[in-house]
């Protein structure tokens, strides 16, 4: 048996794990597998297909780990407050983020700096485990200046940052907790002309640490004219001041159509205008989220109404790819900058830190040398002097 | 003369309310400008008339506004126009051969555009008015109330209503001027439940049930500007024209102003203006004659 297996050892094991584990699978040679397996242990499965080798498999291997393993995503949101930001968090992720909210006073506001606040949430669907965290930034565009509103965000996603290169630059790498912030939905006013300067001036700082995607908030306010002329500027003032918000990547050449169409329509609608709400209206005979008005009912799941759709189908679609820039870019970036500033590797920090500890203590005891000289001279002077000071003794 | 941040709806809702084209129109200057780095004051003049009655109408708009990164003392540039205008009336007046009728280019009322955000007044908000209401009477106006529900609009009209009484704020018609019952049982009643009024401007018509309205037309629906039921146009239009028009330039000229000149004679020792320091020279000022809406 040991032989064969040795023999078999260039296969690549992938129906022996599956096996072993007694998974009810999703494929079917999984349980043909299993149950040859059971028969014989020596004995290996026929490949149905000649030249089958079976690391297609693969795919439903990473799927359950991952399953298994969970996701964790990190979500920021940044605007104005009275934005309606938690509404549509709550929307999206049909939650309730912030049970017991209490909204301070325009007067409190006044001496108010800009705060974090992250709250995490796991949500369950159909199995798979999503870990989402929400930084909320209470207080941002709030005061009358608010020129130093951003340093503490931008603190906030280099501290992340830095914590992750830490963790991954220890030595036991095996939890490391990605606090990274993979997106940044940016609020947009719908009642001004476009960016203000303050939009702008923020997404230029933060454009080259995380993704940012703009929404335009509250919607409903606008008409379908004005919706389009203001997505249009918003664009235009995007370009002029060299923001780089986060693009959708094109679907491959072997995706099918619908998912071209999908991508396609949703790059066309950035910046998503959205509109939240978690309550039950009735309309037109069933019921739906939205909100009611005296001359109608605004629908947020109607895509005729609003982006919201687009806005989630975009984060789910495209959450893999979000974490993926968010590591392989904006992670980089900052890694690269970090270690070349540092000056040393922050690989060698533990030895390096010896090193310091021995020259300290070799410090330490020079001038504890020093002092015993001193006061060895002083006895002297002193026993020419009075012939006093002999207790004077100490030890090197 | 109407303030608040740019894209609240200021030029249309003025237009909306003389129903003529008033305050020069957004899509002329607004879309393709960019936010000016200071705030502006803009002022221009219409003659408009309606039953035989002339009236001689200035909009002063400010944009630039509360729009950049620091706005700290924006109403500053504000607050200087408005003096500079009873600084002028003060000199006509105290000059020994003087006109007849003094031409009047105080601001008579300013209207305030708070953002609807559903929370609360901003701390911007709050400053401007509290430093302004001394000087000027400040009509509080909810902009773009298309954006809220009923009863999220009446939250925030409560919550904007306390926080300004617990700041102090006196914004027109003040308590304090109210002169008998009658006038003040029915302020007390306009000041307790409908300011600020919610509006929403607009100067696009259309067809509702056969007539044709003002109104903004969305996908789910047609908001109708004079219907009551969709926001309080109707009512901010008739306070401020047809009821209580007249009450604001006295209040102006009897109260606002006294102030200010007695102020202004105080600081100069009892003499009038031109017998001693007069440091400010002022602007040119379009001259517009006394309007006439006896």
């Amino acid at each position: 048996m040991r032989r064969i297996s040795g023999e078999r050892a260039t296969r690549p094991c992938l129906r022996v794990p599956s096996a072993r584990r007694g998974d009810e699978g999703l494929h079917q040679r999984d349980e043909a597998s299993q149950k040859m397996s059971k028969q014989q242990p020596t004995q290996f499965i026929n490949p149905e297909t000649p030249g089958y080798v079976g690391f297609a498999n693969l795919p439903n291997q990473v799927h359950r780990k991952s399953v298994k393993k969970g996701f964790e995503f990190t979500l920021m949101v940044v605007g104005e407050s009275g934005l309606g930001k938690s509404t549509l968090i709550n929307s999206l992720f049909l939650t309730d983020l912030y049970p017991e909210r209490v909204i301070p006073g325009a007067a409190e506001k006044i001496e108010r700096t800009v705060q974090i606040e992250a709250s995490t949430v796991e949500i369950e669907e159909r199995g798979v485990k999503l870990r989402l965290t929400v930084v909320d930034t209470p207080g941002y565009g709030d005061a009358i200046n608010c020129r130093d509103c951003f340093k503490t965000i931008i603190s906030y996603i280099d501290e992340q940052f830095e914590r992750y290169l830490h963790d991954e630059s220890g030595l036991n790498r095996r939890h490391i907790i990605d606090n990274r912030v993979h997106c940044c939905f940016y609020f947009i006013s719908p009642f001004g002309h476009g960016l203000k300067p303050l939009d702008v001036a923020f997404m230029k700082a933060i454009h080259n640490k995380v993704n940012i995607v703009p929404v335009i908030a509250k919607a409903d306010t606008l008409t379908l004219k004005e919706r389009e002329r203001l997505k249009k500027r918003i664009l235009d003032e995007i370009e002029e001041h060299n923001i780089k918000i986060y693009h959708l990547p094109d679907a491959e050449s072997d995706e099918d159509e619908d998912f071209k169409e999908q991508t396609r329509l949703l790059k066309a609608s950035i910046p998503f205008s959205v509109v939240g709400s978690n309550q039950l209206i009735e309309a037109k005979g069933k019921k739906v989220r939205g909100r009611l008005y005296p001359w109608g009912v605004v629908e947020v799941e109607n895509p005729e109404h609003n982006d919201f759709l687009k806005l989630r189908t975009m984060l789910i679609t495209h959450m893999q790819d979000l974490q993926e820039v968010t590591q392989d870019l904006h992670y980089e970036n900052f890694r690269s900058e970090r270690l070349k500033r540092g000056g040393r590797k922050v690989e060698n920090e533990d030895v390096n830190k010896d090193q310091i500890l021995l020259e300290k203590e070799a410090e330490l005891r020079r001038m504890q040398e020093m002092i015993a000289r001193m006061q060895a001279q002083m006895q002297m002077q002193m026993q020419t002097g009075d012939g006093d000071g002999g207790a004077l003794g100490h030890h090197v | 003369m109407s303030k608040g941040q740019s894209g609240l709806g200021k030029s249309t809702l003025v237009n909306t309310l003389f129903k003529s084209q008033v305050s020069r129109k957004a899509s002329s200057w607004n879309r393709e400008e960019k936010i000016p780095k200071t705030v502006e004051i803009k002022a221009i003049g219409h003659v408009i008339e309606e039953g035989g009655v002339k009236m001689k109408l200035t909009v002063i708009d400010t944009p630039g506004f509360g729009d950049q990164i620091n706005n700290e003392n924006c109403w500053e540039p504000i607050e200087k126009y408005i003096n500079e205008q009873y600084e002028k009336f003060l000199k006509e007046e105290v000059n020994i051969a003087r006109k007849k009728r003094i031409p009047d280019t105080r601001v008579h009322c300013c209207l305030y555009f708070i953002s609807p955000t559903g929370h609360s007044l901003r701390p911007l908000d709050l400053e401007f008015m509290k430093h302004l209401s001394k000087v000027v009477n400040i009509i509080p106006v909810i902009a773009k109330a298309d954006t809220m529900t009923l009863e999220e609009k009446s939250e925030f009209k409560q919550r904007v209503r306390k926080e300004l009484e617990v700041n102090g704020i006196e914004f027109y018609p003040q308590k304090e001027f109210d002169e008998d019952l009658e006038d003040k049982t029915e302020n007390d009643k306009i000041r307790q439940e409908s300011m600020p009024f919610a509006v929403v401007g607009s100067d696009k018509e259309y067809q509702v049930n056969g007539k044709r309205v003002l109104g903004r037309k969305t996908p789910w629906g047609i908001i109708e500007v004079e219907n009551l039921n969709h926001c309080e146009f109707a009512l901010l239009r008739d306070f401020v024209i047809r009821t209580h028009l007249q009450d604001l330039k006295e209040v102006t000229h009897n109260i606002h102003y006294e102030t200010y000149r007695a102020k202004r004679l105080n600081d100069n020792g009892g003499l009038p203006p031109g017998e001693g320091l007069l440091g400010n020279v002022l602007p040119p000022v379009p001259a517009t004659p006394c309007p006439t809406a006896e």
